[in-house]
């Protein structure tokens, strides 16, 4: 179907499973609020979060098979690239409240309204992935951000929760300024919020060094940086990753990063597609900084949240490379990439709430020690998770693809990238250094006698494992399959200029200069 | 006036980033934040004058959020302040590493 976003009643049509989500996280509201908190409630709260959660799935799918789609500009996109983005966001928000139920359960919290957070700032996230306009991409990050700051303090009880939830809070605010004002000076330099206006203007005012322009997108930079956690912006992340709640630490690392790119992607790649010379050189230095220092400070970890933390600042550095390349390839590998980002990440953190001691948040790699012997499969699953966020072919299933794609991307850019690929591959290779180091306590050392047994993780956490681990694997084997879909449903760069038309790949955003 | 609007913008955006950074009280660190929008805002209102209407519909989204993240924020801070008697952030440091 093929929406004209003037009409009001085909803009609410465009805009149904977001409506959906939103309507129905509003009635949930009501039902948490409706009775005492108790355990019992907060367990039905959850699954009516999921039944939304497979509802609005449902219509997004309908939506993305019937390729909807819009062919005049406005502030909501309508395209392949948004449902991708929004079935993935969908997918960390069930994985979430899934974990979130049992961890919950064990950990004393009876909020029943922490689910709705969830579905809140799913919300929130899918709006970023349709924003097309300035506004909305702050709304967009607003809804999200303001769920996600109370979110981390979800545990009331415990001071290190507090604590991640004021410096997510602070920094998070303070970011939001820098991203406004980056916002305020786009329009100045433009005159106009709409994406695909902005990038008509800088193609046609030739705003590529213009200096409103580029300070306005410097400024965006910094705040999306602070937003995705990279480099030097990621201060925060590994104590708020560690400080909150484990299934919460999940969500943040995983689909509060996918969104932000998402946006990331649209507002660069339709806003600013031809002012490339002048902002890929601050985007090429942001990604080698946050891959450089992500890694050599993750090998350093004892904490698994913290390493974890960490090896998500360095997938922010990974994911950077597809934004400088600005191809139409790049926004299919970057897709791919937050897919399989997604699913490993959930993985991983699924396992360590399993691991962790009930009432804690401390979560030592120490304690990984010898888990082979008590629990094969729980050490297995997690081998492949880890495998999955190195890029380890075959046993790493969809994570050595994603990989793949992404120096593909870099390398068939128009401008070539080679650096970039080279600095991604290299710094990949020291990643090693700190996920084959748990992959090895977990294999080849004796499990400590005075270790405790690790608790028998609940139905909903186990799920999530055997879940995610099968689709890593699946779709490792089958990963053409998935680029077919990927490309089908692909999101164009610019898809309103004359660059469409005359194919992005001969297109040279340098030539221009 | 554009420009001196502009200029007093960017003023009052640097005064309140210098003092996110310098300032160690999580209040003041939280007005410090909304001087930085509230100098935004200056900017939007200053340019909508020049393209329209556009720039001050921004304004409006900014102070509405700006007005639930003030909720949610002094909500956090009392949180902390519960937990640790202090909202100075030297005294917040059970996360490191």
């Amino acid at each position: 179907m093929l929406y004209d976003l003037a009409i009001p009643a085909q803009l609410t049509a465009a805009l149904l499973p977001d409506l959906l989500l939103m309507g129905g996280a509003m009635c949930l509201m009501l039902l948490a609020a409706w009775k005492r908190d108790s355990a019992h409630h907060q367990r039905t709260v959850g699954y009516a979060s999921l039944g939304l959660l497979t509802a609005v799935f449902g219509t997004v799918a309908w939506m993305a098979l019937r390729h909807d789609a819009t062919n005049t500009g406005g502030v909501i996109a309508v395209d392949g690239f948004r449902f991708l983005v929004d079935l993935v966001v969908l997918l960390g928000a069930a994985g979430t409240i899934a974990l979130a139920i049992e961890h919950n359960d064990r950990d004393g919290i009876t909020q029943a309204e922490s689910h709705v957070l969830v579905l809140f700032a799913a919300s929130g996230m899918m709006i970023l992935a349709a924003a097309r306009d300035l506004m909305v991409v702050f709304l967009g990050i607003e809804i999200m951000s303001v769920a996600v700051y109370v979110l981390a303090g979800l545990d009331r009880r415990s001071p290190r929760s507090a604590e991640a939830s004021l410096k997510y809070f602070l920094l998070g605010a303070f970011a939001t300024g820098f991203l406004l004002y980056g916002m305020a000076l786009i329009y100045g330099a433009t005159g106009e919020t709409q994406l695909n206006r902005i990038g008509n203007a800088v193609g046609s005012l030739q705003l590529a060094k213009d200096p409103m322009f580029l300070v306005g997108c410097g400024l965006l930079l910094v705040g999306l940086g602070f937003k995705v956690a990279a480099a030097p912006f990621h201060m925060w992340a590994p104590d708020v990753y560690d400080g909150a709640p484990t299934p919460i630490t999940a969500f943040m690392a995983a689909s509060v990063k996918a969104a932000a790119f998402a946006a990331f992607l649209r507002i660069w790649f339709e806003g600013f597609y031809f002012g490339w010379a002048g902002w890929a050189n601050a985007t090429w230095w942001l990604a080698v900084v946050t891959m450089v220092v992500g890694n050599v400070v993750a090998l350093q970890q004892k904490n698994i949240k913290r390493m974890l933390a960490y090896s998500s600042i360095v997938h922010s550095g990974y994911l950077l490379v597809a934004v400088t390349a600005a191809s139409a390839f790049a926004s299919t590998a970057f897709t791919f990439y937050v897919l399989a980002y997604t699913l490993a990440t959930f993985g991983a953190f699924a396992v360590v709430a399993t691991m962790q001691p009930a009432g804690t948040t401390d979560a030592r790699i120490a304690d990984y020690e010898g888990l082979w012997h008590v629990r094969p499969w729980l050490a297995t699953a997690m081998g492949v998770y880890l495998l999955a966020l190195l890029g380890f072919p075959v046993f790493g299933g969809i994570g050595f693809f994603a990989k793949w794609y992404l120096v593909q991307a870099a390398l068939a850019s128009p401008s070539r990238l080679s650096a970039l690929a080279v600095i991604l591959v290299v710094t990949s290779v020291i990643s090693a250094g700190y996920y084959l180091q748990v992959v090895r306590a977990m294999f080849m050392q004796p499990r400590p006698a005075d270790a405790p047994a690790p608790p028998a993780a609940g139905v909903l956490t186990r799920t999530v494992m055997v879940v995610t681990a099968a689709l890593i694997l699946a779709l490792g084997l089958f990963p053409s399959q998935l680029v077919a879909i990927t490309k089908d449903n692909g999101f164009r760069p610019y898809p309103f200029s004359p660059a469409l038309q005359m194919g992005l790949p001969q297109m040279d955003p340098l030539a221009n200069k | 006036m554009l420009a001196e609007s502009l200029a007093l913008s960017a003023v009052l955006f640097t005064i309140g980033v210098i003092g996110v950074l310098t300032r160690r009280n999580a209040i003041i660190l939280f007005m410090c934040v909304e001087l930085m929008l509230n100098a935004v805002n200056l900017s939007f209102v200053a340019l909508s004058k020049l393209y329209g209407a556009t720039g001050q519909v921004f304004v409006v989204m900014v102070m509405t959020v700006a007005a639930a993240e003030a909720a949610v924020g002094l909500a956090i801070i009392i949180a902390i302040f519960r937990h640790r008697q202090s909202v100075d952030l030297e005294d917040i440091n059970l996360l490191k590493g």
